[in-house]
């Protein structure tokens, strides 16, 4: 397969048509300038769910004491007296898996990297259609103000957690979060999705057709390979959410009974029969599972690239790791039951759901085991990239084998919604994710703002985010092994819970710590935009395209030709050749094999 | 306060970026680049990895010594598999975790750059890749095959002669139903639900009173739109809401003049509650019996959670769900094991829903199966309620603060 070559002007570099402040750096149609607009909201709204984190932790730790502090964010309706209330807890826990999941985790990091990544590592001028991934980050923008203000509104934000099951979400009498809160949540959530599609085919899209010369399939950096999947997997599973989303909004606000029947709620019998609140998750969880790995694959492809440019290795098994990444995407599909074990689904079901769910281990025991191997004999340079890489490896490998428990139907009826579960996604997917989203932003902050980042902070942050994370989600699996339901607002009312609840001021204490320590990275980023030291072309001395681009973005993002490929990413260390790494540019010597 | 935390924030963020210019500063001078890591840096974070492995591994221990013993032992018969599959599961994810771990960290620390060596290249290896495709394979069929057994043991139907309980949930409570003598649960409908008879049950009574009751409600409603034709004082949208209420109400009757009266165990399902027992908030069930439990939920959907039975069923609004399960060790006996003279089984909401979530529990008392007959022997009938001269659904939304387990029924 020879990918064609782009049918820009080849003098595109060289005429620069002045831009408008507003065509620059609001409406901008650059791959380079909307992946920055992606990052910084993702930073923004993340700021935001790490604070909600932070104040129901607050409670957690300390039930019942007076922190000032929540009462001067959340004032006395919500927090009296400092102590946080029922309902607005509720309303936290939902916002911060939220924005943590669809926000930071998809928006963020895809939008992020796939807009940075996909042309500059394939050889692009750009995205197919620039103009579709300007309105992919401004219904993404639009969709981030809308779930923010949902927080202001009469009776609170959207409050049934972020898998908002209905009847729950769909019957504003059956708690205050209900209202208007979730309506602009399930609006918001639609926006969301609009923009998750918009930028997804517009990924398909150029990966498929504008690649450079010589920019084969199996010559694609796992990055992009990464991106290109969690792509697919977004535009197949996102309009199931849609259509799941659309259907509760007409229960909600057209009388219909998609989800609900025989409900007596509020001295009411409503006038609804024959739905079924199990529709809802089924419909849910087809988007929910996938969702998982649109979060969790474009970390891992960062990774690939970054453990593989700084052990000044090949990935080890490159063809094993796009094989073991169409595979996870696949499964991904026909696994969705095993959120639904105890819903009352027949238990045969629940037995191909076990089957299908384990079988994933496999080619994620893969992966796993090729990250060490690309490690082993390595020369390892631990970058701030690097070292929350390796982070990310030892996140996955450890919140992944809990997930053997979760996917055995008959252990899970015993830790389902409890603590267990907490402890297992959010080490499974938010750490390892947001570490991945780490590794890429030191990895190319010098690419995407022509600066430095400043190591020593990088470290800093670091040691103390492993830490932290791990303090954190941790004790939480013998938490919930001990039987406590997550989503409690207190555990007071249960004696039986009391003896492993002192292990909740430990955990609020390290996620306190944890959050402060991101106050260094977000000081080194902002600081380093405009004061870091000046970026070389390559300082990582890395194979792929993007480092052949000049410092200063331009438009079109190479000067002259587009450049021409002739060897697969992973050089490193090629013994055939003198230096220790050979980009994807240079032509194979004569009697070279390639890889 | 507000001003005084912004305050401390903005310092320490102003002292941050201080400190960071100082250092760029002082790199400058000495000519260091940012992508330049120096070998102390270097081998600092390659040793902090060995530190990092040793205190999460020291601290895994601990944890695992401190709270491993995450529940007393099983008290269904049932929850004894369950209890052996997680204790395999546990030791083969624990042993993968430290084997795995411990190479990550320390080929990290170990392959950690030295200037002049040249990495190994090393791309592919097939046979490495077929080690651990097929190892993890055979571990995961066996933890498949092993799991599909204990579930397909404890799922599936449960035999004739088990007990029959009903729980049923609303918000924030929980009702345990028996059937009584006759043993047959009387069918029960939302439509009849009101603050006596607050599962719904149907009886030919409940039936008649509750049509009497939206009767009198649309004669009401039709009144007041009457009143309006002659003189119209009502704003339009008011009229509406009016109107829409009495299509409404008689929908509702639609909907009762549509229960069916069927035949079960000889008796007819809208008689064979009036001898069902309702209790509110305990639930007493016999040991060494097979127990059959039959959830409900009247509003949102709810979870009964039974840590210590190892069991667990959402409780799903139209559609009743199944558990069954053989307790086999007393509260008596437990309170023993445990040491522990107040300890109690508990039944707890485990799906978020709503304000008081976190307190929707119930009280699950095993006994020897005579204590538990002449337990329920005691509890009062469910009858079906007198007809109320004005009736009022909305009387059934007060919450009944001092409503005992016992004062179900009426007179």
């Amino acid at each position: 397969m020879e990918a064609t070559e782009n049918t820009h002007p080849q003098d595109h570099g060289h005429h620069h048509h002045k831009e408008s402040f507003i065509s620059k750096y609001v409406f901008s149609m650059d791959h380079k300038m909307i992946s920055k607009q992606f990052l910084v909201t993702a930073i923004v709204m993340g700021i935001v769910a790490v604070m909600l984190s932070i104040f129901f932790r607050l409670q957690l730790g300390w039930p019942g004491e007076k922190f000032q502090i929540l009462n001067a964010f959340l004032g006395d309706k919500w927090a009296p007296d400092g102590i946080l209330d029922r309902n607005a807890y509720l309303a936290m826990v939902t916002i911060h898996g939220t924005i943590m999941v669809f926000f930071v985790l998809t928006g963020g990091l895809s939008g992020t990297f796939a807009n940075l990544l996909i042309p500059l590592q394939i050889g692009a001028r750009d995205m197919a259609s620039g103009f579709l991934n300007m309105l992919s980050y401004w219904f993404f923008a639009v969709s981030s103000l809308i779930m923010l203000a949902s927080l202001f509104v009469e009776g609170g934000a959207a409050s049934g957690g972020w898998t908002i099951y209905p009847p729950l979400s769909a019957l504003p009498q059956a708690m205050p979060g209900s209202g208007m809160g979730m309506t602009l949540w399930l609006i918001s959530m639609v926006l969301f999705v609009a923009s998750s599609l918009l930028g997804g085919l517009n990924y398909v899209v150029t990966i498929i057709n504008l690649r450079t010369k010589g920019m084969k399939m199996t010559r694609l950096p796992l990055t992009v390979w990464a991106l290109f999947v969690t792509a697919i997997l977004g535009i197949l599973s996102f309009p199931v959410l849609v259509s799941a989303v659309v259907l509760l909004l007409m229960d909600r606000s057209m009388g219909t009974a998609f989800y609900l029947s025989d409900i007596y709620i509020q001295g009411e019998a409503l006038d609804v029969t024959g739905g079924s609140p199990l529709l809802f998750q089924h419909l849910f969880w087809f988007l929910g599972h996938p969702e998982v790995y649109i979060v969790l694959l474009p970390a891992l492809g960062i990774s690939s690239e970054v453990i593989s440019t700084n052990s000044r290795k090949p990935i080890f098994g490159y063809k094993a790791m796009i094989g073991s990444i169409l595979a996870i995407g696949f499964l991904s599909f026909i696994v969705w039951g095993h959120h639904m074990y105890i819903t009352g689904m027949n238990p045969f079901l629940g037995s191909v759901f076990v089957f299908t769910t384990l079988l994933i281990a496999i080619p994620s025991a893969v992966k796993a085991f090729n990250y060490i191997t690309t490690l082993w004999q390595g020369n390892v340079r631990f970058t701030p990239a690097m070292l929350f890489s390796v982070g990310l490896v030892s996140t996955f490998v450890t919140g992944g084998l809990t997930g053997i428990i979760l996917a055995d139907s008959a252990l899970d009826v015993n830790v389902h919604d409890t603590y267990f579960v907490v402890a297992h996604f959010h080490i499974v997917m938010g750490m390892s994710a947001i570490f991945g989203m780490f590794a890429g932003v030191y990895h190319w902050f010098p690419k995407m703002y022509g600066r430095m980042l400043n190591t020593k902070l990088g470290y800093a942050h670091f040691w103390l985010t492993l830490v932290c994370g791990f303090g954190v989600f941790f004790p939480m699996h013998f938490i919930g092994m001990a039987g406590a339901p997550r989503r409690y607002y207190s555990y007071s009312e249960f004696e039986f819970l009391d003896w492993v609840m002192d292990l909740n001021p430990y955990i609020s204490t390290f996620a306190i710590v944890g959050g402060a320590a991101q106050i260094l990275f977000l000081v080194n980023f902002f600081h380093s935009i405009f004061y870091g030291q000046k970026a070389s072309q390559n300082p990582w001395q890395s194979n792929t395209l993007e480092w052949t681009t000049p410092v200063q973005h331009v438009h079109g993002n190479w000067p002259g030709a587009l450049p021409e490929v002739h060897r697969w990413a992973y050089d490193y260390s090629n013994p055939e050749h003198e230096e220790d790494f050979v980009p994807q540019v240079v032509p194979m010597k004569p009697g070279e094999h390639a890889h | 306060m507000k001003l005084l935390i912004l305050l401390v924030i903005v310092l320490a963020i102003i002292a941050i970026a201080q400190l960071t210019k100082v250092y760029e500063l002082s790199r400058s001078l000495r000519k260091n680049k940012e992508e330049d890591i120096s070998a102390a840096d270097n081998k600092l974070n390659a040793n902090l990895m060995l530190v990092w492995m040793f205190l999460f591994f020291v601290g895994t221990v601990f944890l695992y010594v401190r709270y491993g013993e995450y529940l007393p032992v099983s008290a269904s018969a049932h929850g004894v598999d369950v209890d052996q599959l997680m204790k395999v599961n546990i030791w083969l994810i624990t042993i993968v975790f430290f084997i795995v771990n411990f190479f990550l960290f320390f080929f990290a620390w170990k392959y950690q750059f030295k200037k002049g060596r040249k990495a190994r290249f090393f791309a592919h290896d097939n046979r490495l890749e077929m080690l651990w495709t097929l190892v993890p394979g055979v571990v995961l069929a066996f933890i498949i095959v092993y799991g599909l057994i204990t579930w397909n043991k404890i799922t599936g139907p449960a035999s004739a002669d088990a007990i029959q309980i009903e729980v049923y949930s609303r918000q924030f409570d929980w009702t345990a139903r028996y059937p009584g003598e006759n043993k047959t649960f009387g069918s029960a409908s939302y439509n009849l639900i009101s603050t006596s008879n607050p599962l719904g049950l149907v009886t030919a009574d409940g039936i008649r009173a509750k049509l009497d009751e939206l009767d009198a409600q649309i004669e009401n409603v039709e009144h007041q739109l009457e009143e309006n034709k002659l003189m119209p004082l009502l704003p339009e949208s008011y009229v509406a809401t009016l109107e829409d209420k009495v299509s409404r109400l008689k929908r509702h009757k639609q909907r009762i003049a549509d229960i069916d009266e069927n035949s079960v165990n000889g008796l007819s399902t809208w008689e064979a509650g009036n001898d069902d027992r309702l209790v509110k908030g305990e639930m007493h069930i016999p040991v060494n019996k097979e127990v059959e439990l039959i959830f409900r939920s009247q509003d949102v959907i709810h979870s009964a959670y039974l840590p210590h039975f190892r069991a667990q069923m959402n409780c799903v609004p139209g559609v009743a769900t199944r558990l069954k399960m053989t307790p086999t060790v007393t509260t008596a006996e437990m309170r023993k094991i445990t040491g522990n003279d107040a300890f109690n089984y508990i039944l707890l909401c485990n799906k978020v829903c709503g304000a008081a979530h976190f307190n929707m529990q119930m009280k699950v008392i095993v006994e020897s199966e005579a204590d538990y007959n002449a337990w329920v022997a005691k509890q009062k009938m469910f009858k079906a309620p007198e007809v109320k001269e004005v009736a009022d659904s909305t009387l059934a939304n007060e919450p009944k603060k001092d409503t005992v387990a016992t004062a179900m029924g009426t007179k």
